[in-house]
């Protein structure tokens, strides 16, 4: 059951502070309203994954890695390969995070991230078939949190994008029952390029990439996924209050700006 | 029961939908209040071929303890599908789609009670999807607000869903199981009427950003429309005690 989470007393005590910079055009780490925190993104840090991805944003630190195996297509989609996103918001990452199953917040994390990805249809999905409806190359994205420092929700984005563009495997044929991998590597076929972007409301003021101090005192916050061509592809509305209409709008038009900018930094990265 | 087939079109020559509709019009709605006996407060809605039930506790006190709040009421929601609420059954067990939508749900309704006048207590919202037909969770939301209204929970107003999506390229208001499937994108509004904000919103699929706008505009002036007939079965159901108490009082005079 999904119940109001308690924030830690601290941040009551900073909320004034925090609330009354934003509310006079300035951000507790002396950004704008409309810029996000330096990016720093390291891609193939694990050897072991078909692709992996550091991503630093300001003082969050993710970490993404891709597993592509052969397995067993739905049933309702026999001639498509298989996408499983999942995140771990572990005790190592946060005070606020706990062991044990995933909690609501992970979950949302890992289905934002995820309808990103699959409704952009980013990962070609039908070239990962090997048998119609028997046998698929399963493409796993697990997203690890490491230090949460706000906004884990474009930083995973950002960290699974580039994990996914810089993937590589073997290519896989089937030879009988078995599957066979040819030997040289090839890119994990990639058809678009979804990019998330985050906004909080603190007060009345709408501030992008909020840092966790920001996301303590919001009253709402506003994921918009853009894919390459401009167009929304996913969104996920946050918090204990709500946007109006014109704030809805103004967001989507700063997200198909900010998501470009960040594309083009996430696809220079993933070259290398 | 086998899953029907995927219609030729979704929209015909004349605009007109599978189910008769046009693209900007509802699904027949049925709202009832005050139903259950044991729950403080209930609400059932139909919408299409949703049939949603909601029962609502609180505020009482807080379970386990170390949740509880000691500036508000604690807001807990459950949204939950039937087994036999959709074609193929559905293990009854948690899914992360249902853990989502609860939490969605609970923010969505979070701003209308007032928590802060019960510090230290729990007001409980269980919405049960009997039957699913596209669009349970913003029905969901239009009977869990009714709910909280009937268990007598001070709110600042009533919150009413709708969605709207984009099939064969139009957007459509409020779409049903095969538009939901077979469409290009989903996007289910809450709307907070007199402090005209958005409480839930959601979306997936692709949507230009002028179609986002389009789309917005229909599901709001839905909401509207939705939450006059929310007002309107909260009072019926005063009304009919007001009948019964008549007649009372009738029979006692004769007697």
């Amino acid at each position: 059951m999904s119940f109001t989470p308690q924030l830690p007393p601290v941040a009551k005590l900073e909320q004034k502070t925090v609330a009354d910079l934003v509310a006079n055009g300035k951000r507790i780490d002396e950004r704008t309203a409309d810029s996000y925190r330096p990016l720093h993104i390291q891609v193939g840090l694990i050897e072991k994954a078909n692709g992996s991805a550091q991503v630093h944003l300001g003082k969050s630190k993710v970490l993404v890695g891709v597993k592509v195996e052969t397995g067993t297509p739905f049933p309702d989609t026999p001639d498509e390969g298989v996408l499983t996103v999942n995140a771990e918001l572990g005790p190592l990452a946060s005070p606020l995070f706990e062991t044990g199953p995933p909690s609501e917040q992970a979950i949302e994390l890992a289905r934002v991230i995820d309808r990103g990805i699959r409704e952009s249809k980013a990962v070609d999905m039908k070239s990962l078939v090997l048998l119609k409806g028997k046998k698929v190359q399963v493409v796993f994205v697990d997203i690890y949190i490491l230090d949460h420092d706000g906004n884990l929700i474009d930083a995973a984005s950002i960290g699974a994008l580039a994990a996914l563009a810089s993937a590589k495997l073997l290519k896989a044929e089937l030879k009988g029952d078995e599957v066979v991998y040819k030997p040289g590597l090839h890119p994990l076929p990639l058809n678009n390029h979804p990019v998330a972007v985050t906004f909080a409301k603190v007060g009345k003021t709408i501030v992008v990439d909020p840092v966790l101090e920001e996301e303590q005192v919001m009253n709402a916050r506003l994921t918009v996924t853009i894919e390459k061509n401009g167009n929304i592809c996913a969104m996920q509305k946050g918090g204990l209050s709500g946007f109006t209409q014109d704030e809805l709008k103004t967001m989507v038009h700063l997200a198909v700006q900010k998501s470009s900018e960040n594309r083009a930094k996430i696809l220079a990265a993933a070259k290398g | 029961m086998p899953e029907p087939k995927q219609p030729e079109k979704l929209i015909d020559d004349k605009g007109i939908r599978i189910d008769g509709r046009r693209l900007d019009q509802l699904r027949p709605i049925k709202l009832e209040v005050g139903i259950l006996d044991k729950a403080d407060g209930s609400a059932y809605i139909e919408q299409g071929k949703n049939k949603i039930l909601v029962g609502v506790y609180g505020p009482r006190e807080a379970h386990p303890k170390h949740i509880a709040l000691p500036d508000r009421a604690v807001l807990r929601c459950r949204y939950r599908m039937a087994p036999f609420s959709v074609d193929e059954r559905k293990n009854p067990a948690p899914s992360r789609r249902e853990m989502e939508l609860s939490k969605v749900i609970r923010e969505s309704l979070e701003s209308v009670v007032l928590t802060d006048l019960y510090p230290r207590t729990t007001i409980d919202v269980f919405i049960e999807v009997l039957q699913s037909d596209g669009g349970s969770r913003c029905a969901g939301i239009t009977a869990a607000s009714l709910a909280l209204a009937d268990a007598g929970i001070p709110m600042r107003e009533l919150v009413a869903a709708c969605a709207v999506g984009k099939i064969q390229g139009h957007m459509a208001l409020d779409l049903s199981d095969a538009e939901d499937k077979y469409g290009e994108a989903d996007l289910p509004v809450a709307w907070v009427p007199n402090a005209n904000l958005v409480t839930l919103l959601q979306m997936d699929g692709i949507l230009t950003p002028n179609e986002f706008e389009k789309g917005l505009t229909m599901a709001l002036d839905a909401c509207k429309t939705i939450h006059g007939m929310q007002q309107e079965a909260l009072k019926k159901k005063y009304l009919v005690i007001k009948e019964v108490a008549e007649e009372r009082e009738e029979t006692e005079v004769v007697a």
